[in-house]
């Protein structure tokens, strides 16, 4: 299960939808296993609508908050502007961590839709997603 | 020269579950081949067969990304730091 505040949800569209007509991103940090503490929005290096990559920079300077603050990377998500929010081939071929969880908006319904996944040798089991007031 | 190299967690598991080693080389290339000398699982996650970066892979010597550096020619001092991150990509394609 991943657990997100509606404060977080809230940033986690924003960021999806000041990314259109590109997907949007971003890494979620936590400081126990499955509940969010932190979004952290990312530009879409891939500068598509069809794919998107975590700018590098992002990556390290989080990567390095993670190791000396004791947090915990949680895992990425990203939206899907035409299509369901539900994992791609691309999406399962490239999962960098089977210990992360994988959150997929779908800017495709109106309201956007968000699900969470966990991707493990190439096998995606979606997981309850709790979005607490 | 030796610098120290910091791995991500999912590549712990395929490098003796070490956060933090000390490797020697003086280009990233250098240090790439003698890691996948030492840890051959990790090959195919560091070095296309022509013995460019992968795609996926983001090398960082402390705080540059080495792809701005000349790549597996970016050069190695003594003490750097260098960071092994996986690309975070994918998308709906």
């Amino acid at each position: 299960m991943l657990t997100l505040t509606s404060t977080q949800r809230d940033a986690i569209l924003a960021t999806c939808i000041r990314a259109l007509p590109n997907e949007g991103c971003g890494l979620l940090l936590g400081s126990a296993e499955d509940a969010v503490s932190e979004v952290v929005p990312s530009e879409n290096m891939a500068d598509s609508a069809k794919i998107y990559e975590i700018d590098p920079k992002v990556l390290l300077k989080t990567f390095r908050r993670v190791d000396h603050e004791g947090l915990t990377m949680l895992g990425v998500f990203h939206s899907h502007t035409h299509s369901e929010a539900y994992p791609s081939p691309t999406d399962v071929r490239q999962a960098p961590d089977p210990a992360w969880h994988y959150l997929l908006v779908s800017l495709a319904t109106s309201p956007p839709e968000l699900r969470s996944f966990r991707v493990v040798d190439g096998q995606v089991s979606e997981e309850s997603l709790s979005i607490e007031a | 020269m030796s610098a120290v190299l910091r791995i991500p967690t999912v590549l712990r598991p395929v490098m003796g579950g070490e956060s933090v080693i000390a490797v020697e080389g003086s280009t990233v290339g250098e240090v790439l081949t003698t890691l996948t000398t030492t840890y051959p699982a990790i090959k195919g996650q560091l070095l296309n067969d022509d013995g460019t970066l992968h795609r996926f892979l983001n090398v960082y010597v402390n705080d540059d990304d080495v792809r701005y550096l000349g790549g597996v020619e970016a050069s190695v001092r003594n003490n750097d730091e260098i960071t092994l991150l996986p690309a975070v990509a994918g998308g709906a394609n």
